[in-house]
């Protein structure tokens, strides 16, 4: 029998004043896998993500990680299961306030019961395994876009959760940094069996770290498989979508 | 079609009640854990001691002022004397709590609007949510209790300024001894007036902190929302903290008496 998806979503229903964003998304993630979600701009491709850790409530539908049903949960049990899921932000969203030590100490000082001396070596290792081990002590604001996003990266890693939800991690690099941040995501699934959704238009980092692509589209996932499959598959909205891609790249 | 009128009542009943259910999420909230103590350290520090100088500057010429002002005044009726007395009742009844309270309603509202606004659109604050490092807590029950605390200290502070402000007005004016100004000073105010007066600055202090975090926390769009959230947090907390302090004073009136009383 197949073990039972990590993340599942159920016929899931959103929307904003009177609009509708979400219509009806069914997903599965199996353990270990590297999902992309993929669409144009608008079609809700944050809004999906954003109800896994239950920053938004579906209007209708069920949200489930790790057999836990996170739309009904509310304090302290859906912090339980957010402390399974790291978040990595479009902007990143390091706090502008304190330096890149004090924004990864900040989450290991509430969340683990290490000492200064074993949280000071761990925020060490995070930093050198994005490869920015002499960043500790600057402040986002010194730091290049590609920078934030590998420090944001570090902190999302931190807490070591089982899951990664990644809101257009490449979107603003240049394409060393595309490469480079697209790597670390591989190189976290490889190693630490970390299972991970990725919302991307960059075609770069989908080939990089896509096991299956799942195409969004006015609401509902209008095509699942490989990266190759949804590509080349001849529904106008992807032609348009991926033609525009490649024409663009 | 014109707009109808009625939308600004509701849009004003809509806001006000989003307000009302912020303060509601305080006062549940304030008692439960974590308690953010270091957080609530930097709040202190950033609400108390970076204020020292703006209201030092703002006590020192109020008093120089007020002196100035009413001494043409009180010659001309022969009561120079009561100077001080009638200084002291001023600054340290109304001009010290209020003018002291719009001043840092001025210096932090925008703040604290801006800041938390900027960390609404930049994500922080829903980073700091999917890290369940509840935001509330951190963000706005902490600027909340250190402007409550800091408030009432950087009032008396001010009036203390205020005071000697006056004093030096007196003494060039008329050669007035330090010991004359201060017992004449303080011959016809009451302790409970100074508890009173200044301990409704606590009540300015949640004002601003509340009406600033609450349109911080909510701002939804970009940057031009942000510079309006701050905007309005200014604004806000300074008309409430002048209708607030109408209903303090009336409570206070009926509770305590008048001086003379």
């Amino acid at each position: 029998m197949s073990e039972s998806p990590v993340i599942r979503l159920v016929d899931v229903h959103k929307g904003f004043s009177g609009v509708d964003v979400l219509n009806g998304v069914s997903l599965d993630v199996s353990k270990g896998s590297s999902s992309v979600v993929m669409g144009g701009s608008g079609s809700g491709k944050s809004v999906l993500i954003k109800h896994i850790v239950g920053l938004l409530k579906p209007d209708k539908g069920e949200v489930w990680v790790n057999d836990r049903r996170v739309d009904e949960l509310r304090g302290d049990s859906l912090d339980s299961v957010r402390l399974s899921i790291g978040y990595l932000f479009q902007s990143g969203a390091l706090f502008d306030s304190m330096t890149v030590h004090e924004n990864l100490d900040f989450f290991l000082d509430r969340h683990s019961k290490l000492d200064k001396k074993a949280r000071n070596e761990k925020i060490a290792e995070s930093l050198s395994w994005v490869g920015l081990p002499e960043k500790e002590d600057q402040f986002p604001a010194e730091l290049s876009g590609g920078q934030k996003k590998r420090i944001a990266f570090a902190r999302a890693i931190i807490l070591e959760p089982e899951i990664l939800l990644y809101d257009e991690p490449t979107t603003g690099l240049d394409p060393v940094s595309v490469r480079s941040v697209s790597e670390l995501i591989v190189r976290l699934r490889e190693e630490k069996g970390v299972t991970s959704i990725a919302i991307t238009h960059d075609l770069l980092c989908a080939e990089i770290i896509a096991d299956d692509v799942h195409f969004l589209h006015e609401g509902v996932i209008l095509r699942s498989g490989t990266l190759d499959d949804v590509r080349h598959d001849t529904h106008p909205a992807l032609d348009l979508f991926f033609g525009a891609i490649e024409s663009a790249g | 079609m014109s707009t109808p009128k009625p939308s600004l009542t509701m849009e004003f009943l809509a806001n006000f009640g989003d307000l009302t259910r912020f303060i509601g999420h305080f006062f549940v909230r304030f008692w439960r854990r974590p308690f953010e103590w270091k957080e609530l350290g930097r709040q202190l520090d950033e609400v108390g001691s970076k204020s020292f100088l703006l209201t030092a500057v703002t006590g020192l010429s109020i008093g120089v002022v007020l002196a100035m002002q009413s001494r043409g005044t009180l010659v001309r009726f022969g009561a120079e004397a009561v100077l001080p007395s009638m200084l002291a009742l001023s600054v340290f009844k109304e001009i010290g709590p209020v003018i002291t309270s719009l001043v840092l309603a001025g210096r932090l509202g925008a703040g604290m609007g801006a800041e938390i606004g900027s960390m609404r659109v930049t994500e922080q604050i829903d980073a700091l949510e999917v890290a369940a490092l509840k935001p509330f807590h951190f963000l706005v029950i902490t600027r909340v209790v250190a402007c409550m605390i800091m408030f009432p200290i950087l009032t008396l502070w001010t009036d203390c300024l205020a005071m000697f402000g006056g004093y030096l007005e007196s003494l060039m004016a008329s050669g007035m001894d330090y010991r004359i100004f201060l017992s004449t000073a303080f011959e016809t105010i009451r302790i409970s007036d100074i508890l009173v007066d200044t301990g409704k600055t606590a009540v300015f202090g949640f004002i601003v902190g509340i009406v600033s975090c609450h349109l911080g926390f909510n701002v939804r769009g970009g940057t031009r929302e942000v510079g309006q959230a701050a905007m309005r947090a200014v604004v806000g907390s300074s008309l409430l903290i002048l209708l607030t302090d109408v209903i303090i004073v009336r409570l206070s009136l009926l509770i305590f008496g008048d001086v003379g009383s």
